[in-house]
């Protein structure tokens, strides 16, 4: 069974990064690709993008810890991204990052223990001139306030993705 | 192949199908302006409601019109009508839109917000007495609004491609090169070199391939210029590209976007495509001798990745860390290959600048500082955008006259300009002119055109911490100096929000950012004191009180200090919490 599973694992990197339509592919468009796939990178997808890029474990490592889109466990159900960008800020991004933190139990960025959300930091999602901004599962929200923040949310947790 | 006469007759026809037909044109901001604010739910209520009514129209999704505040923003335009504009417009609000206006020609008073164009109407204001729209020069942004940013004929029937074929076919590459040197532009990224002057140094080194690197990471908070344009109108980014590959002879084109940035990576994805269909990118460019291909790079989250060298490691899929100079892009680029980084906004200026010429460009704006800004405004303003004005306004004229200014009859106390390392402006800088030298002289850069605007009761320590921890956490971690300065900055940044900093601090602060000026790489580390030092020198006082008086005077620092702590850890870090690797031989 879990063999199994590891073969689908790899069999999906394996075509996420290989169906790649961009004309150059590198280590870390081939990153990007098995990670749009999988949400995370395993370390299955690490080795895989390794073996087709013909790049070392290491190379791949280096380059996967370094850009902090990439994460290396299985994310949450929802993706809650809260801007802390100056304009964000000024316009009060800080009291209803607090208030999300208190309202899902965490202290920072993290996955709930429910495995419901996860709650990330963006230091600019694009749309300033909306500030306070925030994307739930990759869509923008904007003008936001602390009602608002907290119904988008609590809609998100009860969602079934 | 498709001669320039040819595709302008077929673009010309489809235009005027469209602006002199029998059916309504109906146009939608959904760039990520709008769309953070319900735009896409806009146009399906538009679209299935126009189904059910059996109405037949043509629904465009277009880019940013600039006026982010009024999003979502629908544009009507009926046969042998003016457009009129609905702004701040929901899904509920699309059926009195249809009913009152598209079937009755009653104007619905809720969202209307005016008029452009013929013929004129007395009922609802003309868009151009606004100074949101009277104080623009738009050239880069021509089409923003305007167009569909997937159809290359609405380009050309609206003057597209016209610069690309006067320079294939009329002027030898290096009269390009001089056209735009002449025209004084300088480069919209930050820098502000002379962009002619920058082509001028590849026009010589060996191809093929040689490349020409569109820069959009604009990780800058408070500036979405650059993937304003790509939502907006991809095709004068893309013309753009094609001279300056024309001019010095280069074969290919990259367009580098953070990834998750979808609107605008699929637009310019797909008015690549288009542009391929149409003969305008390609081999044999308009039936000209002149081939040259584009594609889109991703990169992942990096601000550093938008520093010329390091964005060419990223291309080529490395740690996007800047690589020391020389030797120069020009001569070993991407891959070693001579290549050419320009920003998103300059390479867009190049089609209207050829087109009409370096005469005409210079005539606008002032000496030294020629042709227009794009600027962004956000923040504590009333008309919150993406504007594009003449250079040599004020930046009162910019703030309080285009802008509106600050809401709430608050007091304007700061303005942060040109991203995170651009520093801060106090409230007397309001007659600074958009002009490069003068707003570096007066310690602040034009760079990427964001303008962040605080009110009285932004703290400027509050602000400036935020400003630090944003630079620690991108520092990329090559230079010690910008790695280990940025961290030890941040740290004392927080001491002195937290009231417990001393008056040694701000010594130990200067002397930490004089070590990464000297000592790095790359604009990061040497721009990276910035903040704090622009910060001290407009707003003393507010550090005083932190520091001497033990109190935050807008009570801003009192809130809890959230700012995530630096994230680039080692891989150790992340295999220890991972199953053993089996280790993959190289073959």
């Amino acid at each position: 069974m879990v063999a199994t599973e590891n073969g689908n694992l790899r069999e999906r990197i394996r075509q996420a990064v290989a169906g790649q339509k961009r004309p150059t592919t590198t280590v870390l468009s081939s990153l990007l690709a098995a990670q749009d796939e999988l949400g995370y990178l395993p370390g299955e997808a690490i080795e895989e993008v390794a073996r087709l890029t013909d790049a070392s474990i290491n190379d791949v490592w280096g380059v996967a810890s370094f850009y902090t889109n990439f994460r290396f466990e299985p994310p949450a159900e929802h993706m809650v991204e809260v801007c802390w960008g100056p304009t964000c800020h000024l316009v009060g991004a800080s009291t209803i990052l607090k208030q999300l933190l208190d309202d899902l139990g965490l202290t920072g960025e993290g996955d709930t223990s429910d495995g419901r959300i996860t709650l990330k930091y963006n230091t600019c999602l694009g749309a300033c001139a909306q500030a306070p901004v925030m994307s739930i599962d990759h869509h923008l929200r904007g003008r936001m306030t602390i009602e608002k923040a907290r119904s988008l949310v609590a809609q998100a947790s009860k969602r079934d993705s | 192949m498709t001669t320039f006469n040819e595709l302008k007759t077929e673009a010309d026809r489809r235009w005027q199908d469209l602006v002199a037909g029998d059916k309504p044109w109906i146009r939608v901001g959904t760039a990520m302006c709008g769309q953070a604010v319900g735009a896409v739910e806009v146009v399906a209520a538009l679209r299935s409601e126009l189904e059910a009514c059996d109405i037949p129209a043509t629904v465009d999704e277009v880019g940013c019109l600039g006026m982010c505040y009024a999003e979502p923003l629908v544009d009507v335009m009926k046969p042998g009508g003016p457009r009129v504009f609905f702004s701040g417009m929901a899904p509920e609000d699309v059926g009195s839109l249809i009913d009152e206006y598209l079937v009755n020609d009653r104007v619905p008073p809720k969202n209307v917000m005016g008029y452009l164009g013929e013929p004129s109407r007395d009922d609802i204001p003309d868009l151009n007495s606004l100074p949101v729209v009277a104080m623009q020069r738009r050239i880069a942004l021509r089409n923003a609004g305007n167009t569909a940013p997937d159809d290359i004929y609405q380009y050309i029937a609206n003057g597209g491609c016209a610069g690309l074929n006067k320079a294939l076919f009329k002027m030898e590459p290096d009269a390009v090169v001089e056209e735009m040197k002449a025209s004084g532009m300088r480069g919209r990224g930050g820098a502000a070199f002379l962009t002619g002057l920058k082509w001028s140094f590849m026009v010589r080194s060996s191809g093929p391939p040689k490349y020409i690197l569109a820069n959009c990471e604009e990780g800058d908070p408070g500036a979405y210029n650059d993937k304003g344009i790509l939502e907006s109108d991809p095709f004068t980014l893309l013309e753009g590209i094609a001279i300056a590959g024309y001019a010095t002879g280069a074969t290919n084109g990259i367009v580098f976007i953070r990834h998750g940035h979808d609107g605008p990576i699929d637009r310019t994805e797909k008015a690549i495509e288009e542009a391929y269909k149409a003969g305008v990118l390609g081999q044999n460019i308009l039936g000209s001798e002149f081939s040259f291909d584009i594609e889109v790079s991703l990169t992942g989250e990096s601000y550093v990745a938008g520093e010329e060298t390091a964005l060419m490691e990223s291309i080529e899929g490395k740690r996007s860390m800047p690589r020391a100079r020389p030797p120069f892009p020009a001569a070993f680029g991407v891959w070693g290959k001579p290549s050419t980084i320009n920003n998103v906004k300059t390479l867009s200026y190049a089609p209207e600048i050829i087109s009409k010429g370096s005469e005409w460009f210079s005539s606008i704006g002032v000496e030294g500082s020629t042709g227009t800004a794009i600027v962004c405004l956000n923040g504590s303003i009333v008309y919150p955008g993406l504007y594009e004005v003449p250079m040599g306004l004020t930046l009162g004229q910019v703030i309080n006259d285009l802008g509106g200014g600050v809401p709430g009859g608050k007091r304007l106390k700061l303005l942060q300009t040109g991203g995170p390392l651009g520093g801060v402006l106090g409230a007397d800088s309001l007659e600074i002119h958009l002009d490069f030298d003068e707003m570096k002289e007066a310690g602040a850069i034009l760079g990427s055109g964001g303008i962040i605007v605080a009110d009285e009761d932004a703290c400027a320590v509050d602000l400036t911490r935020v400003l630090v921890a944003f630079c620690q956490y991108e520092s990329c971690g090559k230079c010690f100096p910008c790695r280990l300065g940025m961290t030890h900055m941040l740290e004392i940044m927080e001491r002195i929000a937290r009231l417990e900093g001393t008056r040694s601090d701000l010594e130990l602060c200067s002397s930490v950012g004089q070590t990464m000026q000297a000592g790095s790489l790359c604009g990061h580390g040497q721009l990276g004191f910035n903040p704090v030092r622009s910060a001290l020198e407009f707003f003393d006082s507010d550090f005083r009180a932190h520091i001497e008086e033990k109190r935050c005077p807008t009570g801003a620092c009192n809130k809890t200090v959230l700012s995530p702590r630096n994230t680039r850890f080692f891989a150790e870090d992340v295999r220890a919490k991972n199953q053993p690797l089996e280790f993959a031989a190289r073959s």
